[in-house]
């Protein structure tokens, strides 16, 4: 864990107790059977609109608290741990874009009511299946068109942030765009959404398209970080009662070795997480290495960790009934999003001349 | 400068260090490693290097933080690191090291007597002797406790017999301080932590030569040697808990070794060596696609590594208590060293297998005996399977087989 301020100690507490109390993962099973078309639980993301958390990276002169991306991480890692489904993550960033961005009536018109919880804001980035293709979504006369697939909470979104050939622009209102959605294996929020002659409003260059993806990829690997270490917690637990050949599970060595080899890679993971995060807050310059070092470690230790609970919670684990296949698939989608491992190795790469 | 000055309130003590450099550091000696690592053996040191350890000795500065009483520095954490930066500065190094300092003397000063202390901490502390360790034996490598030496009560003195094995520098080394067995009906509490004359009659050294070539370790012999028993740290039967405390300090001291194993292979970052080696594309990039990304992957490790590394430090000055952190360290520390290794020789293709003699180059001979060396970091100071075996025990509450 970090070195936090006393601001950021209590709001990691308070956003683990809320997590635990009122949305357990048992809270997502209901969430998952009953498939409320806005993906989300409307209850909780009015509490969490209340408790201010919408606006924790927006400018205290919006609306928000402005306490930024490592305060708004912990949260995000926190509602990780128990795979809460809620548009925090989304919202972020999209605000970051606006209070970034050049247009003072955009800000004034939505940063207050994101930060409020009151609507719900996200990026409308890829236009493929794989994060980090050519981006052909044109804007002509202050109307933009082109499809986004997979744009997280994209079935609810009143705002959409919208990448374009040369630049960012800001989608809001239902003039000109279409939700279709795309029902994935986390049983989140995804949709495309086809805009046609949408009125769009400039907020910045192609700059400020790659920082803000950034701070999505941080704020997903924040929720990774979250995800793997309640699942490894969970199945350390499990090895404890489990019993096979008279033994508890936890008492053979080989299980202890892969346990150990799991929490190493998990430590590293914090490192990289937390290092990306304060990278944000100081607006390094290095930004991008320390965002693609950390959604590469994030996705490699989030994988091992999640097949790890998979095959060590035995036939259990590949039932529905058991939790563990809710942080394998959201894991395998948060990997995907923004750029797996690969994709990060090789932008890594690129960035030190390798 | 005025207001540089009041803004590091340790501005007068970096003054006086960098007074106090500029006056007793020999130039000749910049960027030269002048540390007399007990695994390196007697060295035949330069007039410049006798003044200079001479000079740090007298200050206590080789061992900063330690009680100036003994002959140590007095110097909080703070200072020392000032003293750390201005030593960087002009490219000074420590003179005095060994098992005495990263070790002994740490663990003495908390467990030893105020006469043992008298005795020991300022002479290791002034670099006059030379420390090596007797816990390893050739039934008690992993299984320590299981230990054979057995030190005999004769009243006045102990008599000690059997052998150790492993004892990096024993060759060299004036003293020992051994783990030894006072009691054969107890496993842990029969252990009793003893310091041993090295030139007392009836101890033999033999080194043992490795497969990087180099002979650091030594079998040693005990016949019926006899050890005062003011010798003893400790109670009798405290042994093991002594023990288990340095093996703290040498387990933190170890724990560096990824981090400041250096990023340069040659003088050079890794990725110029391979592609100097092994050519670039069209587009500049390291022309073997597999080993660009394995050389990624390992430079991401390093990272996630360093990070690790100032996260725990930073957690522990916030004093949050110990970090889970710091238990992954070694392990960590001896695969990115390893991984170095072998990233290393594959690149320079045979050129990096060379043994001696002509056709490689300085740095390339070097290359073969770092790989080889290296395959110790994980059998050493606690083998990586003993570490995982106390990170599932200790941290994570694993139970022992029933």
């Amino acid at each position: 864990m970090a070195v936090l301020t006393e601001e950021q100690t209590m709001l990691r507490d308070m956003a683990r107790e809320w997590a635990d109390n009122e949305s357990p993962v048992t809270a997502f099973r209901k969430l998952r059977d009953a498939a409320p078309a806005e993906g989300y639980d409307a209850a909780a993301w009015g509490e969490i609109g209340q408790m201010g958390w919408g606006g924790i990276v927006i400018p205290e002169g919006q609306g928000g608290s402005a306490l930024g991306y490592l305060s708004l991480g912990m949260v995000v890692e926190q509602l990780g741990r128990n795979l809460a489904a809620s548009p925090l993550a989304s919202t972020g960033p999209a605000a970051s874009a606006i209070a970034l961005g050049e247009d003072d009536a955009a800000k004034a018109e939505w940063l207050g009511r994101i930060a409020a919880g009151e609507v719900v804001a996200t990026l409308a980035i890829d236009e493929g299946p794989v994060h980090g293709a050519a981006i052909a979504t044109r804007v002509e006369g202050g109307r933009l068109t082109g499809t986004k697939l997979f744009v997280t909470e994209g079935d609810s979104a009143a705002v959409f942030v919208v990448a374009a050939e040369d630049g960012l622009y800001l989608v809001a209102g239902t003039d000109g765009v279409t939700r279709s959605p795309r029902r994935m294996a986390d049983a989140r929020s995804h949709a495309e959404v086809r805009f046609a002659a949408a009125p769009a409003t400039r907020l910045g260059g192609v700059d400020l398209t790659a920082k803000v993806v950034d701070y999505a990829a941080a704020l997903a690997a924040a929720e990774m970080l979250g995800l793997a270490e309640q699942a490894f917690a969970t199945t350390n637990d499990y090895l404890k009662t489990r019993v096979q050949f008279g033994q508890a599970l936890s008492t053979f060595q080989a299980l202890q070795h892969r346990m150990a080899k799991m929490l190493t890679e998990l430590e590293l993971m914090r490192s990289v997480v937390e290092g990306a995060l304060e990278a944000i807050d100081a607006g390094r310059s290095d930004l991008d290495q320390a965002v693609s070092l950390a959604k590469s470690v994030a996705g490699d230790t989030a994988r091992l960790v999640t097949r790890e609970m998979i095959q060590l919670h035995g036939g259990i684990g590949m039932t529905d009934e058991h939790d563990a296949g809710f942080y394998m698939k959201r894991a395998a989608v948060l990997e995907a999003m923004w750029g797996n491992a690969a994709f990060h190795r090789e932008r890594f790469a690129r960035l030190n001349g390798y | 400068m005025a207001s540089a000055a009041e803004s590091d309130p340790l501005a007068a003590f970096r003054e006086d260090v960098r007074n106090w450099l500029a006056a007793h550091f020999p130039k000749s000696l910049a960027y030269k490693d002048v540390g007399l690592s007990a695994l390196e053996g007697p060295q035949d040191p330069s007039a410049d290097e006798a003044a200079w350890t001479r000079a740090m000795g007298e200050k206590g500065w080789g061992v900063p933080t330690w009680p100036s009483a003994y002959g140590g520095g007095g110097l909080s954490r703070a200072e020392a690191r000032v003293l750390q930066d201005e030593m960087a500065r002009i490219g000074a190094s420590n003179p005095i090291g060994g098992m005495g300092v990263m070790m002994f003397g740490p663990t003495l000063l908390e467990y030893g007597t105020e006469e043992q202390k008298q005795e020991h901490i300022p002479r290791i502390a002034r670099n006059e002797v030379r420390w090596c360790q007797g816990y390893s034996e050739p039934g008690a490598g992993s299984d320590l406790a299981a230990l054979q030496m057995f030190a005999e009560d004769k009243g006045d003195h102990y008599l000690v017999n059997g052998q150790k094995t492993w004892t990096s520098g024993g060759q060299w080394a004036d003293k020992c301080f051994a783990l030894v067995r006072t009691d054969k009906t107890k496993k842990h509490e029969g252990i009793s932590f003893l310091l041993i004359d090295m030139d007392s009659p009836g101890v033999e050294v033999k080194p043992i030569r490795l497969i990087s070539g180099s002979s650091p370790f030594c079998e040693t012999f005990f016949t019926d040697v006899k050890v005062p028993k003011g010798n003893l740290v400790g109670r009798e039967g405290e042994g093991w808990t002594i023990g288990k405390r340095l093996l703290q300090h040498e387990r933190s001291s170890l724990s560096g070794g990824g981090g400041s194993a250096g990023r340069l292979l040659a003088g050079k970052p890794l990725s110029q060596v391979a592609k100097d080696y092994r050519g670039t594309d069209a587009d500049g990039r390291l022309s073997d696609a597999d080993l660009r990304m394995r050389l990624v992957r390992h430079e991401m490790d390093t990272r996630a590594f360093m990070l690790t590394l100032r996260r725990a430090a930073l957690e522990a000055k916030s004093n949050q208590g110990p970090s889970a952190a710091t238990s992954i360290m070694k392990n960590v520390g001896a695969r990115i060293t390893q991984d170095r290794a072998e990233l290393g020789i594959e690149i320079m293709g045979m050129n990096g297998l060379g043994w001696e003699g002509e056709g490689f180059t300085d740095a390339e001979l070097a290359q073969t005996r770092t790989w080889l060396w290296g395959k110790a970091v994980s059998i050493y100071g606690g083998s990586s399977e003993i570490q995982n075996n106390i990170v599932a025990k200790r941290i994570l509450g694993m139970l022992d087989h029933q």
